[in-house]
């Protein structure tokens, strides 16, 4: 059941700091949407602002809409816990939680929810979700292992798990591989090959490669200077993008010109 | 132009020699002149042995040795300095305690036993103390925990989280008279009810609270942010995120925070005499009358000051050491049990 985003003038703050100004983009529904640019250009910022995970943060807020499916993910009365439920997240780094075992990592969402579950359906989420992220065949004998035993590439699998587990409409990633080696790496992005079959998917990574590897539409962000909120620069599919660049400051970024 | 690595070194007996002449130079020199006492023959060895050794040194190795010696030399007699009162109070306490401290001790209490007679035992006092302790404990953990959770989890800098640091800074450095003073005042005199375990437990309550939010709070403020995000993208809603996800990664150093303080309180004297002050029978029921207490108890038995009432005193004192050493040992295990496993 993958949704689409739209987000419409979007600025997201810091306490006074505006972080990210006016972005305003559309991401499709079955595809990877990569977010691509230099560090501190709010790509991060815009990603967590689409499950509202930035107001986590003590000062921060958002102003203008982010609608998914037409409904409005920052309308009055909508409660931030079920936007979460149906945007799923995974970090830079992986974080199990480390008092539970594998097989409770992977139920963290489910059993925290107040729905009632039998064993049995509590069993088959667990098998289909570590096999969803690649990562049955590797821990099937030791679900009651520690998560955190597990290794980098593998903890960030079980986070991905974790994350479908509770069936949502929208994954997002928050450079889930920059922590990863590239064999870990390329596990990953198989992953999102065929998660995006089911998922509406957003990247946010510091490879170019990767975001070409990946996704169909690619996002760059800029910033002017230092202290300067950060733009959307352009979005086109990725294509075009590592091809033929409609901004310069693209062509200059992917060519490594700058960044 | 060749270069070698090697420098000169001294041997290795070189530190256990110097140190032999400065203790033989030091007793020398204490025998003969003004220098009394072990303590100042010990100062006077340290002083001569660090000379010795730091002009050899100094002549074989170069000045960086003889510096490093020097250092390493003042770090380990600081050491000795601080271990020294610590062991030499077990040693006393252990040899002097152990006379009387037997089965039948920890068994009896002093009802009709004569001050200037041998007998009688601490088990009034242990009584005592559990359940003193034990209630201040149900008391204060619980407001400790709550507030700690709210300053770290919810408040973040607010005005009145600010105002409650404050007072629990303040309430740390509450002399413990002063708490007793206050339940004595406010609980006894003013609300009218009698001295008991219980009065003694409200004391202790308020001596344990700020040591339980302190700790508590620097364990929370330990627990990644990383985990509360992961939590909190999955859906969770805030406060189950703080039940399950952030409380169980910090258990095991908020139970060693508890019992450390449970171990302090457990050794107050001064709240106890105020609040429930003294008493020789066993008294099962802290809400009722006076109750007594390992720490009295030494008090008491210290203050009869007969060759059997002392013997008392030291072996109640012992009671009281093997107490608290007996809750450390068990805050450790259980913080182990609960630590995260990799």
């Amino acid at each position: 059941m993958a949704k689409r985003i739209d987000v419409t003038n979007l600025n997201s703050y810091y306490g006074n700091f505006r972080a990210v100004a006016d972005v305003s983009l559309t991401i499709e529904p079955k595809s990877v949407t990569s977010f691509i640019g230099p560090s501190g250009c709010g790509k991060s910022t815009v990603l967590r602002s689409l499950n509202r995970m930035h107001e986590v943060i003590p000062g921060a807020y958002v102003t203008g809409s982010v609608e998914l499916d037409g409904e409005d993910i920052y309308g009055s009365g909508v409660d931030p816990v079920n936007v979460r439920r149906t945007i799923g997240m995974v970090f830079q780094r992986p974080n199990p939680f480390p008092t539970m075992s594998i097989r409770e990592n992977v139920l963290a969402g489910i059993k925290l929810d107040s729905k009632r579950h039998s064993k049995i359906e509590l069993e088959e989420i667990v098998e289909r979700s570590l096999t969803g992220a690649n990562l049955w065949k590797e821990v099937k004998d030791r679900l009651d292992r520690p998560g955190a035993g597990l290794s980098g590439g593998q903890q960030q699998r079980l986070c991905i798990a974790r994350a479908i587990a509770v069936e949502p409409d929208v994954l997002l990633m928050d450079e889930p591989c920059s922590a990863l080696d590239p064999i870990s790496t390329i596990a990953i992005e198989d992953l999102i090959h065929q998660l995006k079959d089911e998922f509406t998917i957003v990247i946010v990574t510091h490879n170019m490669q990767q975001a070409a590897r990946v996704s169909q539409t690619t996002a760059f962000f800029n910033l002017e200077a230092t202290g300067e909120p950060g733009k959307l620069i352009e979005i086109n599919p990725t294509t075009q993008i590592f091809s033929a660049p409609r901004e310069k400051s693209t062509e200059d970024y992917i060519s490594g010109r700058f960044g | 132009m060749s270069q070698t690595l090697k420098g000169d070194t001294l041997p290795k007996w070189a530190p256990i020699a110097s140190l032999a002449i400065a203790i033989g130079v030091a007793i020398a020199l204490a025998n003969t002149t003004a220098v009394a006492g072990t303590a100042g023959t010990s100062v006077l060895a340290v002083l001569i042995f660090i000379a010795i050794q730091t002009l050899w040194s100094f002549a074989v190795e170069g000045r960086r040795h003889a510096v490093d010696r020097v250092a390493t030399t003042l770090i380990y007699a600081t050491f000795v300095a601080a271990a020294a009162p610590l062991l030499s109070l077990l040693f006393e306490v252990f040899t002097r305690g152990i006379k009387v401290f037997n089965l039948a001790f920890l068994s009896h209490s002093m009802r009709n036993v004569s001050p200037l007679k041998p007998g009688g035992g601490v088990l009034h006092a242990l009584i005592g103390t559990m359940q003193q302790v034990g209630v201040a404990t149900l008391i204060a953990v619980p407001i400790g925990i709550l507030t700690a959770l709210y300053l770290v989890e919810h408040a973040r800098g607010g005005r009145l989280s600010k105002a409650i640091s404050f007072f629990v800074d303040v309430m740390t450095g509450i002399p413990s008279i002063v708490a007793g003073l206050f339940i004595y005042t406010a609980w006894i005199l003013t609300l009218g009810f009698d001295r008991s375990g219980m009065a003694a437990a409200l004391s202790l309550a308020i001596l344990m609270l700020p040591v339980v939010v302190r700790t508590t709070e620097e364990m929370l403020k330990l627990v990644p942010n990383d985990l509360r995000e992961a939590s909190l993208a999955l859906g969770i809603p805030k406060w189950k995120t703080t039940i399950r996800v952030v409380l169980p990664t910090a258990i095991g150093g908020i139970i060693t925070g508890v019992m450390l303080a449970v171990a302090r309180v457990a050794g107050e004297t001064a709240p106890l005499l105020l609040t429930t002050f003294l008493s020789q029978s066993i008294n099962n029921n802290p809400f009722a009358g006076p109750q007594a207490a390992v720490p009295t108890f030494v008090w008491d038995q210290l203050s009869s000051s007969t060759p059997a009432s002392l013997d008392r005193a030291w072996a109640g004192a012992l009671t009281l050491i093997l107490l608290v050493m007996f809750f450390y040992g068990a805050a450790k295990l259980i913080a182990r049990y609960y630590a995260p496993k990799a």
